[in-house]
């Protein structure tokens, strides 16, 4: 029987040279579920993402992805796992090279022996259910941010993956673009049956589409819990980032000395 | 003082550790590359789709650069010559130059320039907007799929493309020694067709520019899929493949002059 978790993450540390980035995580995430990892802008959140495609190898613990354990395969393996799995980078990483349709088309040509006309319906299929079918002849640099986005978002899911990670999907787009790739991002998971998850710093359009909440700060799983539970939650750090809170748990002054000695001031400032 | 002097000595060897890492990373980066060259290989038609990009789109600066080089060796040529009554050998001077030097080097030289560059600032620019990292994710390898495609088509292009800087290049001495200057036509041809010998200098001409091609390529995918993911990188990078290529071509025609041009009897 298939597990119920996709994702398993166990007491996994990360680290750049000394500086620890992640400390100890713990999450699972089970099969057609939308998870939002969210934190500050440097948290880590981004390298998490990377260590579960296999991109970097943890310090120590692990991460298993449909139970087998990303970096300790080999890259003919770990190119395999990847077929099934997808990722969404945050300005969409179309090949500029290639108009909409090849680009959508890029990994059925890559992976598959399908026929070019089996192909043709199934990229335009992808393109249709994010509204962009009429702009299969398009290239990149004559799209919006918005249709790129959505352009990759078809691309991502070429292959129906069973895991799709999204990292900062929601960033620079207009209103209306940012509630269309939100909404996609839940219709595609729940008609594909797959797994995704969001890496995000943008809390109210996340909140709207997603099953589980992680806040990570200081390389910490500082919270974690459903929309509702986060909305509701009354620990500081949340409390703070849920509202967009200037000062809290998160200071706004960069640690300093003291405000009147840099000054040269004998007394206090306030 | 000394302090400034400890720390001039600790940057020079850091440069140079520096640099022995990188001709390091771009060794590997050559031996990896060769390696997974047998998918493009199978798959043919992405070459020939760069071979457009770097050797047809180049045509156009090899065939008007070649045009007035011949054009201007012709005239040296015979201004030189006539003094010694023997203006008839133009077209030998015009074809010698132009098939065992200029025409590999200079060639060499403006391909870097046009196709090298462009290369390089393509790749970067890829490695910059994730594109080579999506293809990653997508179980795709970006250096058999990116970066083996264009450099053969660069290997490829650049003995066609110093060939025909070498035909039209003899065309232009032709049209101002011949049809200008009123220099025989019958000698200018047959003194040529005498002189050049296909063993002695086509080949080694052709084994010059093929040379060139893998240098010139090889150091433009390298310094492109090098690049630090920055604008700022992304342009140095492509200013390091003109200069190094360049360098490389003139270090390298040397090397290979010496070696094939040392007994002429």
């Amino acid at each position: 029987m298939k597990s119920e978790n996709l994702v398993e993450i166990n007491d996994l540390n990360f680290s750049y040279g000394n500086r620890a980035i992640l400390k100890g995580i713990n999450m699972t995430m089970h099969r057609g579920k939308v998870i939002a990892i969210m934190g500050g802008s440097g948290c880590g959140k981004t390298t998490l993402l990377r260590l579960i495609g296999g991109a970097v190898t943890p310090s120590s613990g692990y991460v298993k992805v449909a139970g087998q354990v990303v970096h300790d395969l080999t890259r003919d393996e770990l190119f395999k796992m990847r077929r099934k799995m997808s990722m969404l980078f945050q300005f969409g990483a179309l090949f500029t090279d290639l108009s909409v349709f090849d680009n959508v088309a890029f990994q059925m040509r890559e992976h598959t022996d399908l026929p070019e006309a089996v192909i043709r319906d199934l990229v335009l299929m992808k393109l249709h259910a994010v509204g962009l079918r009429g702009a299969h002849k398009l290239m990149p640099a004559e799209l919006s941010g918005g249709m790129a986005r959505r352009v990759a978002l078809a691309r991502s899911v070429a292959l129906d993956p069973l895991l799709i990670m999204y990292d900062e999907p929601f960033t620079g787009l207009d209103p209306i673009s940012l509630s269309v790739i939100g909404n996609l991002i839940r219709r595609l998971t729940d008609a594909l049956g797959m797994t995704s998850i969001v890496v995000t710093h943008d809390v109210q359009e996340s909140l709207k589409i997603v099953d589980y909440v992680y806040f990570i700060s200081e390389g910490v799983i500082a919270a974690h819990g459903t929309p509702t539970e986060v909305r509701g939650s009354i620990a500081p750090f949340v409390h703070q980032f849920v509202h967009g809170e200037e000062d809290g748990p998160v200071p706004f002054h960069y640690p300093a000395s003291s405000y009147a000695s840099d000054l040269g001031m004998r007394g206090e400032i306030a | 003082m000394p302090r400034r002097i400890v720390l001039g000595i600790h940057g020079v060897g850091h440069r140079v550790i520096e640099s022995v890492w990188r001709l390091g990373r771009a060794s590997r980066f050559f031996m990896l590359m060769l390696m997974k060259s047998g998918t493009s290989m199978r798959r043919f038609r992405l070459i020939i789709r760069e071979i457009y990009f770097t050797g047809v789109l180049s045509l156009i600066i090899i065939v008007v650069s070649g045009l007035f080089v011949g054009m201007v060796l012709g005239l040296q040529g015979y201004e030189t010559l006539q003094k010694y009554g023997s203006e008839s050998a133009v077209g030998t001077l015009v074809a010698l130059s132009l098939v065992r030097e200029l025409g590999p080097v200079v060639a060499a030289l403006l391909f870097a320039s046009r196709a090298g560059s462009a290369i390089t600032a393509e790749i970067g620019l890829m490695k910059a907007t994730e594109q080579l990292a999506a293809m990653e994710m997508m179980a795709v390898d970006p250096i058999a799929r990116v970066v083996a495609p264009r450099f053969w088509a660069g290997v490829i292009s650049m003995p066609f493309l110093a060939a025909m800087f070498s035909s039209v290049g003899v065309f232009g001495g032709y049209l101002v020694t011949v049809v200008l200057i009123g220099v025989d036509e019958g000698s200018f041809w047959s003194q040529m067709q005498s002189a050049v010998d296909f063993r002695y200098d086509i080949v080694n001409g052709i084994i010059k520019t093929c040379v060139f091609g893998v240098a010139v390529t090889a150091i433009a995918v390298f310094e492109g899929y090098d690049a630090p993911p920055t604008a700022e990188g992304v342009s140095g990078a492509t200013t390091r493949t003109v200069v190094t290529s360049s360098l490389a071509i003139l270090g390298l025609d040397f090397v290979l002059t010496a070696f094939m041009f040392r007994g002429m009897s």
